[in-house]
């Protein structure tokens, strides 16, 4: 049973893939394909038609999929949204970040937060709860963004590192509100009762909590997605790709660096703290534990493991985290390990995956698959002109 | 007093740890994050040496030689394909191997809290009619720490070896051509880097307990007092090393339910200093423009 | 699907007939095994658990699960529950509440297990505390002394505490320390959490005029020069320690180093002399001798220790652990496992032949306040609490064996007065396999 989903839910990802790749394209070769297909020439329709496809691939995937997968991919949106925040900060805008765990949190507490209301007193409505977790995130990263302007390389590693380690202390150290080490347990809210028409109608699969999570963290993705997409195409995007390439050139053009850096990171910043607070109510719990520099760092290896820049390659990094783990732990135990040994081999294949993937991928897998295909389509050209000139 | 005391040995540790990140930033622009579970190794095979019998200082010198032949092998393998490449790449990398290794030492040695013999005494010098917080262990770390430095800077300055290692660094190209076999200096960078952090985490162990993930927290402060110093300066690392422990130390002991603010004063001063100056404290040039 | 059930069961009907004699369960009998929940079949129950088996707190907890792998693994060999073997399927959490949900979800919708038993920690377990109880899953025997678990069952009807809480811990402990030391100026070294907050709650009730100073530490910070070098400034002659047992070594370490000698009393969950004597003995070396700094400690207990060999049911335990275990040395937390692996038997024994969720969680609030096992003192369970065991005896360390200095006390949270435990003490059954009735019978 768990055997025959793994490959199919796997490959249900994938199928997902190509669509989003044309909305996350930020690369040449992707703006060409899109110039003569039939999709319509302006950005902002084009990137709606792919929203609207993605979402109906989204639904057939979430209806098609057992709940441990709808579970698993509310974990992989939360992910994926905060990685597809850096791979704009790290990749277009070419700042490195060790402290986007800690940006979550920031979103995390205030979803958990807002949550947090006496018995029987309504909170406020969830899309307005995470956008204040998203503002909250924002206003943190942009404080942080204009210190970080000022610094380059391994110093902004440096201060980004230690913001990942020491924004979660406050937390236990402000104990009354923020419920120490222990944390915040996040009473998740309920399906809404059109939800679970909604589902009925679709599917008549039974809407369950996890379902409703599910999906809610879904639409944050596409969301959040579609903005990122279309902030890369525009003149914002452009802007901040010369602020990393050619960032002398660009100030002589009268672009102040500093600025946009600190923008680059306000954004990145806005798209982790909403992914902290859809984590907040997939995990139900904000606690210190739970941002640590691993989660920092795993949102790094997504997206450089993808594809930097790309988002489709921050959502494939993310699946990458997602999947990996329980399917080596898996695949351990059928070896006849134990579960201990089992959980122990994860990390260290996962280490290896690391490192086996930079040496013969370096450009990530987006990267990689974008190099092959321009290589052979360059081939081919090149095959064909030589045809038609000895033809000649 | 004794605040400030067990801020200085804890300081020294950080100082000796962002020395070794120092040395491999110095020859390969690299930020190692694998520091930590490679000096974890290295810790585990003194401690199998010494369960089973031998001498401290047989296991020390084992294990700081198996340290040169780790970071060497590492360089050689892992490190040179990214060698040049865009900067985050080589971090994915360090960091993969930080998880490996780590993950290595559990399934080796398994995940349980061994003590780690420290070579001197654990009870404090007697001043006056109490007892303060220094050892005869502290004064070896403080020692050690001091002498490696010195070691190094000899080794830079005055040796051939170190003069090639610094021109491999500043300028390869310019360093090819007059006749510095730049590869070989590359991974003598790294052995030695390796051999330095081994030492500071055999230097934490003494005392103490280790387990697979005991040198995490020295990663961080390791790599914030580098930073803090400046990641060019040796004498940057030891003091910035020497600051973060007895602001920490401080923080801890006077701020009431300090403990919990540790990290979190780490992240200020950093912050602070860096406002100030971006490049760190013995920053030695000022940032780079295209 | 239904004529592959109607086959089970026939084949099931005559494994039953062959091996009544041997099966675990008391009463019962005579009927036949049906897939009566999610995670039960004929022949199997599937129970989960979370720990963390690697990362910073993998050591020592890491072991609790290896403890109830081969304790169940014992009673499979020996026919199992109602004839069903027991699966028992546990997962890495790392000690991070955001991969706990993962798993637990992994566990709950993926394997589908009838019930999770002894998922460690606080933070963590928090986290799935919501999704348990709205799934309806048994959250059985949670491996911390967090209040959360049993003081709200209207809340969380489905999970059950077990150890004796943290709260209940500090109040014997702060009345032994009035009634027996009532001149000592006391310190309290906690971890910075609500282990650390329950228990000075609990003392306070009792010392709190004695109390000179409280200080406390965050984990993974190992640097408690300062906390120590505070209490011995505040004149503190006593220290009581809530803290995990790595930190009882720092303490002791730190304190040496100090020239820093009050009498220490260290809370059950610090006090794994096993552990720490072992950690402390290896720095021969370093002039700590032996394990003699731990000698005249006070500690707490609410299960029998590899420390006193004698007892009946660490006997029984080790015998089941050389038989079963991994070959490794049996250690204080392979004995918790082994000895919440037996209560969770005895939980599936009373639920019944045929057992459903609702039934094993009723079972418990039924029968369970009536449990004999390895614990010291009978658990609080019923209706309206879901407290585990609520009693602890307290001994000193002399030597390498602990003494007795005050027999088993049992009390509840709040304001519930402490009365010494009037029951007898428990040996474990001849096969060490506990042999409940049904509770509906």
């Amino acid at each position: 049973m768990t055997d025959s989903q793994t490959p199919s839910g796997a490959g249900a990802a994938t199928d997902e893939a190509p669509v989003t790749a044309t909305a996350a394209a930020n690369a040449p070769s992707a703006q060409a394909t899109g110039g003569r297909s039939f999709l319509p020439k302006s950005t902002l329709l084009r990137h709606l038609l792919v929203l609207v496809v993605c979402a109906v691939g989204a639904v057939i995937l979430l209806e098609s999929t057992s709940p441990f997968r709808n579970s698993q991919f509310a974990t992989l949106s939360y992910y994926a949204i905060a990685a597809g925040g850096l791979t704009l900060l790290t990749g277009l805008n070419g700042q490195i970040s060790l402290g986007h765990g800690a940006l979550m949190a920031v979103g995390a507490y205030t979803t958990a937060l807002m949550l947090d209301v006496e018995r029987g007193e309504d909170p406020l409505p969830l899309p307005l709860i995470l956008l204040l977790a998203a503002l909250a995130a924002t206003v943190v990263g942009a404080i942080v963004g204009v210190a970080a302007a000022r610094l380059h390389g391994p110093y902004l590693a440096g201060a980004t590192l230690a913001l990942a380690v020491g924004l979660p202390g406050l937390a236990i150290y402000f104990h009354d509100t923020f419920g120490g080490e222990q944390g915040m347990t996040v009473r998740a809210p309920r399906a809404p009762e059109w939800f679970t028409s909604f589902i009925d109608t679709v599917s008549g699969n039974p809407a369950s909590g996890t379902k409703w999570l599910a999906y809610v963290g879904v639409v944050c993705l596409l969301i959040t997605y579609f903005f990122l997409a279309n902030l890369v195409r525009s003149r914002i995007g452009r802007t901040w790709r010369a602020v990393r390439d050619q960032d002398v050139a660009a100030e002589l053009a009268g672009i102040n660096l500093g600025t946009w850096r600190v923008l680059a990171f306000t954004v990145s910043a806005c798209a982790a703290g909403l992914a902290g607070g859809v984590l907040a109510i997939v995990v139900r719990l904000a606690a210190p534990s739970g941002f640590t520099l691993v989660l920092s760092l795993s949102l790094l290896t997504a997206i450089v493991l993808g594809g930097l820049g790309s988002l489709l390659g921050a959502l494939l990094g993310s699946a990458l985290l997602v999947f990996l783990p329980p399917f080596v732990t898996d695949l351990g135990t059928e070896w006849g390990l134990n579960s201990t040994e089992a959980a122990q081999l994860a990390p260290f294949v996962y280490g290896v995956v690391l490192v086996a993937a930079m040496l013969f991928a370096p450009a990530g897998f987006v990267g990689t698959i974008r190099m092959r295909w321009l290589t052979m389509r360059a081939k081919r050209a090149m095959a064909a002109s030589a045809g038609s000139t000895s033809r000649g | 007093m004794n605040v400030t005391l067990t801020g200085l040995t804890e300081g020294m540790v950080y100082a000796a740890f962002a020395l070794a990140l120092v040395l491999i930033w110095r020859s390969t622009r690299i930020v190692n994050f694998a520091q930590g579970s490679m000096a974890a190794a290295t810790a585990f095979i003194a401690l199998s040496l010494i369960q089973n019998g031998q001498s401290y200082w047989v296991a020390l010198i084992v294990a700081l030689a198996s340290g040169f032949v780790l970071g060497a092998v590492v360089e050689r393998v892992v490190i040179r394909p990214v060698e040049g490449g865009p900067e985050l790449n080589a971090v994915i990398v360090t960091l993969g191997l930080f998880v490996a290794i780590q993950a290595l030492i559990a399934i080796i040695w398994g995940s349980s809290f061994e003590s780690f013999p420290a070579p001197f005494g654990l009870e404090g010098f007697q001043v006056g009619d109490s007892r303060i917080a220094f050892t005869p262990n502290s004064v070896f770390v403080i020692g050690a720490v001091v002498v490696t430095m010195a070691l190094l800077i000899a080794l830079f300055r005055f040796t051939r070896v170190g003069l090639a290692m610094r021109a491999s660094a500043f300028g390869q190209e310019v360093a090819r051509l007059l006749g510095v076999k730049v590869g070989r200096m590359l991974t003598l960078g790294w052995a030695l880097a390796a051999v330095v952090g081994s030492l500071a985490g055999l230097l934490i162990a003494g005392g103490e307990f280790v387990y697979p993930a005991y040198m995490d927290s020295l990663i961080v402060f390791g790599f914030v007092a580098a930073v803090l110093g400046g990641l060019d300066s040796p004498v940057g690392a030891i003091v910035g090393g020497l600051i973060l422990g007895l602001a920490l130390s401080y923080v801890s002991g006077y701020v009431e339910r300090g403990s919990a603010l540790v990290n979190v004063s780490a992240l200020v001063i950093l912050m602070v200093v860096l406002l100030v100056r971006p490049g760190g404290l013995f920053a030695s040039s000022v940032a780079r423009r295209a | 699907m239904s004529l592959f059930a109607a086959a089970t069961v026939v084949s099931s009907v005559a494994a039953c007939g062959g091996g009544d004699d041997d099966s675990g369960g008391g009463g019962g009998g005579g009927g036949a095994n049906e897939a009566s929940d999610i995670g039960i079949t004929e022949d199997s129950i599937k129970l989960g658990a979370h720990y963390p088996l690697t990362g910073v707190a993998a050591p020592g907890y890491s072991e609790i699960p290896l403890g109830v792998d081969a304790y169940f693994d014992y009673v499979n060999e020996n026919g199992g529950v109602y004839d069903r073997q027991i699966d028992y399927i546990y997962r890495d959490d790392a000690y991070n509440p955001t991969n706990t949900s993962q798993v637990v979800n992994q566990l709950v919708l993926e394997d589908e297990v009838f019930a999770i038993v002894g998922g460690l920690g606080t933070p963590t377990h928090s986290a799935v505390l919501d999704f348990l109880n709205s799934e309806g899953v048994p959250d059985l025997f949670v491996s911390s002394g967090s209040l959360l678990w049993g003081d709200d069952p209207e809340t969380n009807p489905y999970t059950f505490g077990w150890q004796t809480d943290y709260m209940s811990e500090g109040k014997i402990i702060g009345q032994y320390i009035a009634e027996e030391f009532p001149d000592a100026k006391v310190g309290l070294f906690l971890q910075d959490d609500d282990f650390g907050e329950d228990g000075e709650a609990g003392v306070r009730e009792y010392i709190d005029d004695q109390i000179v100073a409280a200080v406390r530490y965050t984990p993974g910070n190992t640097n408690v020069g300062p906390q120590i070098a505070e209490l011995q400034a505040s004149g503190a002659d006593f220290v009581v320690g809530f803290n995990v047992p790595s930190y009882t070594a720092l303490s002791q370490l730190t304190a040496l180093q100090l020239g820093y000698d009050p009498q220490w009393f260290y809370s059950n969950v610090g006090s794994d002399t096993e552990l720490v004597g072992r950690l402390l003995a290896n720095f021969s070396q370093g002039a700590v001798g032996d394990a003699s700094v731990l000698d005249g400690m006070l500690t707490t207990d609410y299960l029998p220790t590899v420390d006193a060999p004698d007892d009946p049911w660490v006997q029984k335990f080790q015998e089941i652990w050389e038989s079963n275990g991994d070959g490794s040395d049996l250690t204080n937390y392979k004995l918790y496992g082994m000895s919440m692996a037996y209560t969770t038997i005895q939980a599936l024994q009373a639920a019944g032949q045929n057992p459903t969720r609702d039934d094993l969680v009723e079972a418990i609030e039924t029968v369970g306040a009536e449990w004999e096992g390895p614990l010291l003192a009978p658990f609080r369970y019923s209706e309206d609490s879901h407290m585990g065991t609520g009693g602890m005896s307290i001994s000193r360390l002399v030597g390498t064996t602990a003494e007795e200095v005050r027999p088993v006390m049992i009390t509840d949270i709040g304001d519930a007065e402490i009365e010494e435990w009037d029951g007898e003490e428990t040996a474990p059954p001849e096969n060490g396999i506990p042999d409940e009735p049904a509770f509906n019978e």
